[in-house]
């Protein structure tokens, strides 16, 4: 079968390029998981303590917030099993940690919270670890 | 409690994590992504007994998550999850046989130590 991805468009076709596919795929993954916490986040809150039954957590997740991060979790779930058909555990973990660095910008843009300079450190740190692993081989595997 | 939530979560997102990997290394790689062939994949997928213990395992990671956030801020909670990185590295190179080059082990110790800087 012909390599086709609708996500990757015709030059997927012409000129397959399985590090662009992975590159593609851990910007979307770690979108939908730095999007997916928050909107989990913000309803947690909303919603305030809620017991250690189990029921409470099955009702929480009626609330609009919970319902809107769960599904951008989903989407995460299937960028995140699409990636690891193809490429390590050992580099998809890493490389999606960057998830720590726009979690960390959207809590400066979004939510008005201070950055403090450790903080920076911390985003400068794993961005250096990003990029060392992003130059190996995503896949090691034989 | 606190504490206990984060051992949950990191045990069980290391066991999601890992025998996620194992089923989808199994099932190859994922080329078409037309819906048709997502749903087939899925399909697949479903019956794989891997990715059925994985997703019994992220189902638990992410209730114990969900518990978490809702007693703690968000700055603590999502970087909590990033200490699964040592034990999920050491299965990596052990149960999945990847190679684990020293660019990938320094590259996760700066992260692990920038994570930590961003809880601070």
């Amino acid at each position: 079968m012909p390599e086709i991805s609708v996500l990757e468009g015709p030059v997927a076709v012409a000129a397959p390029d399985l590090r662009a596919k992975t590159r593609l795929f851990a910007v979307l993954t770690i979108l939908s998981n730095v999007a997916g916490n928050s909107a989990l986040t913000k309803g947690m809150h909303q919603l305030g303590d809620i017991g250690n039954s189990p029921f409470g957590l099955i009702a929480a997740l009626f609330h609009p917030w919970v319902a809107i991060g769960v599904a951008l979790l989903i989407l995460w779930t299937l960028t995140h099993m699409a990636l690891l058909s193809w490429a390590d555990l050992s580099y998809v973990m890493p490389v999606t940690a960057l998830s720590y660095v726009v979690t960390a910008f959207a809590a400066r843009l979004l939510l008005g919270e201070f950055v403090s300079p450790y903080r920076w450190i911390g985003i400068v740190l794993v961005t250096a670890g990003v990029t060392l692993v992003g130059r190996t081989k995503g896949s090691t595997r034989v | 409690m606190k504490w206990f939530l984060v051992l949950m979560v990191i045990g069980s997102t290391t066991v999601g994590d890992v025998f996620r990997s194992l089923g989808m290394r199994q099932h190859g790689e994922i080329r078409d992504f037309r819906p048709g062939a997502i749903g087939k994949a899925m399909g697949m997928i479903a019956r794989n007994s891997w990715v059925v213990i994985s997703t019994c395992a992220m189902a638990v990671s992410f209730f114990s998550f969900m518990k978490l956030v809702s007693i703690t801020p968000m700055s603590f909670a999502v970087p909590m999850s990033a200490a699964a990185f040592i034990p999920e590295t050491f299965l990596a190179k052990a149960l999945l046989r990847e190679k684990v080059d020293w660019r990938r082990w320094i590259g996760m110790g700066l992260i692990l130590i920038g994570v930590f800087f961003i809880t601070q």
